[in-house]
């Protein structure tokens, strides 16, 4: 059976990208499927408080 | 928004907009569309970071509000001629924050779950969100089943094994952190150039060492199956081990579309190197390493693949294990050198004598110390190379120096010297100012996300660097590297034109630079 990797290196990529808008438009440019996420900081900011959350959910 | 503070002549004016996130690419253009306004003299646009807030006070904004700004904050501040000109921007600022959506679908994701939903498919996530939060992100696109490319640096190692253990396990990989290339079955993510795909596969801890090899085995007539960035770490520490280099490995093994493997890095931890050296001689595929800067292996008669000293040499020996027919390039002879070397020592003056690389490249900055270690050179970097001297103060050269201006303290808070060449501009100014400077070491790198005219970004500096230079009554020598492909945005030929138009002798490589200038160096 196929590894996941295998699979991506077979299949070619579609994404999910989080952070620099750019990375996002130069993979659609070249005609991959690719969700930005608008993403913003989790609990205001605070790292610490946002693995703490993880943990308690 | 807040308006009307007066320093002399001066009208200054802020606002915070609270929970908004930009990223620093984003954030530069934004500051740089601003700084194009009328009556605008200085913009800044930055995320309420602590490092960010310094910033802000360096350049007279500091207040309780701002001190008050989190990470998650967007400051815009602004100084101009008149209050009205910057209370006009503030109160449109939503039209010069606009960005058109991006994605298969027009909805807005806030989260990777909701973007999961929209692309259940979806089988990567490219991760460059800040540090802190990088890791939290790329464990649940793992969890989720998606392989993982993480540009962001700055996560903690702990984290980075914990994450490609998790991967491994899984047959997943996580390409970084720290990782700036990746080619998958064509598709060129984050730094990347547009190269032929073809019969090589290459795994690189370095990204521009990815798009140097990748750009030159399309210029030798072959083309890249697959370039997997496993981050700068993956080797160099025994307590990583190798692990996203090895999944790539036994990927590309499996991989039907590659027939020769190339490995390139620094050279990798003193307890991974035997591993590393034994699972290679045992890849069923040819393979070709290049490990820069690595003083011997450990035990050279059991070496069963090609070793290679430079990432062009290394392109060279895949291409020529490859199928097909290689294209034989003319690269630059030796009397053409010594032609060319005598040429731009013919101006300088008796006390110029001193190289000063200033990269955008980091790998190019220590492959070229390499270059200058093989002939005896010492020189000074704020990265170097065993046996090179560290400089005291990475804001000042001393003597023959190699700076990597991708180096964390240059790029902490602003995008990366490939994209802003604004401390690169400063740098190379500031070596002109040297007597004793001969030689100005460049590189440049195309491709997709680089700056759309890295030339055009340092054509005038250079004109001013040189024209300092003779001004003294010497010649200031200016060779350049060109790493890209005729097929990238930028216009490779254009590139190249205009610097050569601008009096730098534009060499095919960095190594070939770097041994350029070294021959240049020892003439003087």
């Amino acid at each position: 059976m196929k590894t996941k990797l295998e699979e991506l290196l077979q299949n070619g990529p579609v994404v999910i990208s989080l952070g620099v808008r750019e990375f996002a438009e130069s993979l659609q440019d070249q005609g991959v499927e690719v969700v930005h996420v608008d993403w913003s900081p989790p609990a205001g900011g605070d790292a610490e408080m946002a693995e703490l959350l993880d943990k308690l959910l | 928004m807040i308006l009307g503070r007066w320093e002399g002549f001066m009208a200054t004016g802020y606002t915070i907009k609270r929970n908004q996130y930009f990223d620093s690419v984003f954030l530069m253009q934004v500051a740089k569309r601003l700084s194009e306004e009328p009556g605008i003299e200085q913009v800044a646009a930055l995320m309420g970071t602590e490092k960010n807030k310094g910033l802000l006070a360096e350049i007279g904004f500091e207040n309780a509000e701002i001190s008050s700004a989190a990470a998650n904050d967007l400051i815009i501040a602004l100084k101009g001629k008149s209050p009205s000109t910057i209370e006009v921007i503030l109160e449109n600022l939503d039209a010069w924050l606009f960005r058109k959506p991006v994605g298969v679908s027009k909805a807005v994701s806030r989260t990777l779950d909701e973007a999961l939903a929209r692309q259940p498919h979806a089988n990567l996530a490219v991760v460059s969100l800040p540090g802190e939060y990088a890791a939290r992100e790329a464990r649940r696109a793992l969890e989720r089943g998606l392989n993982v490319f993480l540009f962001s640096s700055n996560v903690p190692v702990e984290d980075e094994l914990s994450l490609k253990q998790y991967a491994r396990e899984r047959g997943l990989i996580v390409m970084g952190p720290d990782c700036g290339t990746a080619i998958i079955a064509g598709v060129g993510i984050g730094f990347a150039n547009v190269v032929r795909p073809g019969p090589i596969g290459v795994i690189g801890s370095t990204g521009t060492g990815l798009q140097e090899f990748t750009s030159l085995v399309h210029q030798g007539g072959s083309g890249i199956s697959h370039a997997i960035g496993t981050g700068s770490g993956d080797l160099s520490d025994a307590t990583i081990g190798g692990i996203s280099t090895l999944s790539a490995l036994e990927a590309l093994e499996a991989d039907p579309q590659t027939n020769v493997v190339a490995v390139l890095s620094k050279p990798p931890g003193a307890k991974t190197l035997p591993l590393l050296v034994e699972r290679l001689n045992r890849c069923r595929k040819p393979v070709v390493a290049c490990f820069l800067g690595i003083g011997k292996y450990p035990s050279e008669n059991d070496i069963g693949f090609e070793t290679a000293r430079t990432l062009d040499e290394a392109a060279a020996l895949a291409t020529q294990l490859a199928p097909g027919k290689p294209v034989v390039r003319t690269g630059v002879g030796s009397q053409e050198v010594q032609a060319l070397v005598a040429k731009e020592r013919a101006g300088m003056a008796p006390e110029q004598k001193y190289i000063r690389g200033i990269f955008a490249g980091g790998t190019f900055c220590y492959q070229a110390q390499q270059v200058m270690r093989e002939a005896g050179l010492v020189v000074y970097s704020n990265a170097p190379l065993d046996g090179m001297l560290s400089l005291a103060d990475p804001l000042r050269s001393e003597a023959h120096t190699l700076v990597d201006m991708g180096a964390e303290m240059f790029t902490e808070g602003r995008p990366h010297p490939m994209i802003d060449a604004t401390l690169r501009r400063e740098r190379i100014l500031a070596e002109a100012q040297h007597p004793q400077v001969a030689v100005l070491l460049l590189d440049f790198i195309l491709g997709y996300n680089a700056s759309p005219d890295p030339v055009g970004d340092l054509l005038e500096t250079i004109a001013e660097a040189k024209s300092t230079a003779s001004q003294r009554g010497g010649y200031l020598s200016v060779v350049a590297s060109m790493c890209g492909t005729e097929a990238d945005p930028q216009n490779l030929r254009e590139q190249t034109r205009a610097l050569e138009e601008g009096g730098v002798v534009v060499l095919p490589s960095s190594a070939q630079t770097a041994l350029f200038s070294r021959t240049l160096a020892l003439s003087l």
